[in-house]
């Protein structure tokens, strides 16, 4: 019982420390997020403005619908890794280009070509800045979760098991302290009743002896005293009294 | 708790929810991707004035929950808004919904459901 309540304890350490690392890492994301998130709105602004004089170039708004419909592979994707934070696995989104799928590559051959490929190159930037923006808000919910987790164990321990061991641990004790304070009065009885047996015996040994002391001395008497004729007995058995002087 | 391979392995493209301009401009990154007939689904939905709150829900339910290889989602803030109670309750980590401003209207930090959480536990 005592070793459980040691492993409960060292679970308990163990994992609020878990929950200590994992909330440092969590703070940091979220200011991250922060950051990230103030700065894709800056880049697609920027984006926003390129595709703007895209449209100038081309003078017409056709380019657009040209775009949203010669849709056919995806060329920009993206790969997930992982990443090990005490314990916790953390995808982490990886922008690649796919290669051999040249998309839009007729589009604004007329005119503004440059406009084009330069808005493609800044929407490129800031689909990666999105990207990864991702990455850091997935992190987040999934710490999020899991550091949920973490506290609601650390708290039943704390609160439950470890309370819970304790309280077993008092038990036992006391009982076990009833048990010795038992065995002791029994003890003490058993002493007790020794010890008047002891006490008795010697009152009924030393009778004896002054018994046996008496006769002697009687039968030493007896026989001294015998020409006298006086051996009986004093009837009164006032031998031991002073006289009476009146 | 790590999550099963299964759930990130095949998720490698982006999709996008927004208005016209917004969903160019990052098609033009090269993001967009149609399935193979018959089947063909796009992972882009162009939104303008027109176009009702039901499709806009049925886009987002379509690329958060049916479909398996989408990794991120992207959504102008302002069509959000339209589905605020939908992308507030969306809570999973796969795939990621981020909310991008558009060119018409700026981005709000305060609107964003990540970032009311942001706020949320630091107590603001």
């Amino acid at each position: 019982m005592k070793s459980k309540l040691k492993g409960a304890q060292t679970g308990h350490d163990l994992l609020k420390r878990k929950s200590e690392a994992l909330t440092k890492r969590f703070r940091e994301i979220t200011k991250r997020i922060d950051e990230a998130k103030r700065k894709m709105g800056r880049v697609m602004q920027i984006a926003a403005f390129s595709l703007a004089e895209v449209t100038y170039a081309t003078g017409n708004d056709g380019i657009k619908y040209q775009i949203t419909e010669s849709v056919r592979q995806a060329k920009f994707r993206v790969r997930t890794r992982q990443e090990n934070v005490s314990g916790v696995f953390l995808p982490q989104f990886e922008s690649f280009q796919m290669e051999g799928t040249s998309e839009f590559g007729m589009t604004g051959l007329g005119k503004g070509g440059q406009q084009v490929q330069r808005s493609r190159e800044t929407y490129t930037r800031a689909v990666e800045t999105l990207v990864e923006l991702a990455s850091l808000q997935t992190a987040f919910v999934i710490l999020d979760e899991v550091i949920k987790v973490v506290n609601r164990r650390v708290n039943a321990i704390e609160h439950v098991i470890i309370p819970r061991t304790e309280n077993t641990i008092k038990y036992i004790n006391s009982e076990l302290d009833e048990l010795d304070r038992e065995e002791f009065f029994r003890l003490k009885k058993v002493k007790n009743v020794k010890e008047r047996a002891a006490a008795a015996e010697e009152l009924e040994r030393q009778k004896r002896k002054q018994r046996e002391d008496e006769k002697e001395n009687n039968e030493g008497a007896t026989k001294s005293e015998q020409p006298d004729g006086d051996g009986t007995k004093n009837v009164l058995g006032d031998e031991g009294d002073e006289d009476l002087i009146f | 708790m790590a999550l099963p391979q299964s759930a990130y392995k095949d998720r490698e493209f982006l999709a996008v929810i927004g208005d016209e301009d917004s969903v160019t401009g990052i098609l033009l990154a090269g993001v967009g991707h149609v399935t193979d007939p018959p089947d063909s689904q796009k992972n882009y939905l162009v939104v303008d004035s027109k176009t009702e709150n039901s499709v806009i829900e049925g886009a987002f339910e379509s690329f958060t929950r049916e479909r398996k290889d989408i990794a991120i989602v992207l959504i102008n803030q302002h069509i959000a808004d339209k589905i605020r109670g939908k992308v507030d309750a969306y809570n999973e980590a796969f795939p990621s919904l981020l909310e991008i401003p558009s060119k018409d209207h700026p981005y709000d930090p305060e609107k964003d459901s990540v970032m009311k959480r942001v706020r949320k536990l630091f107590g603001e």
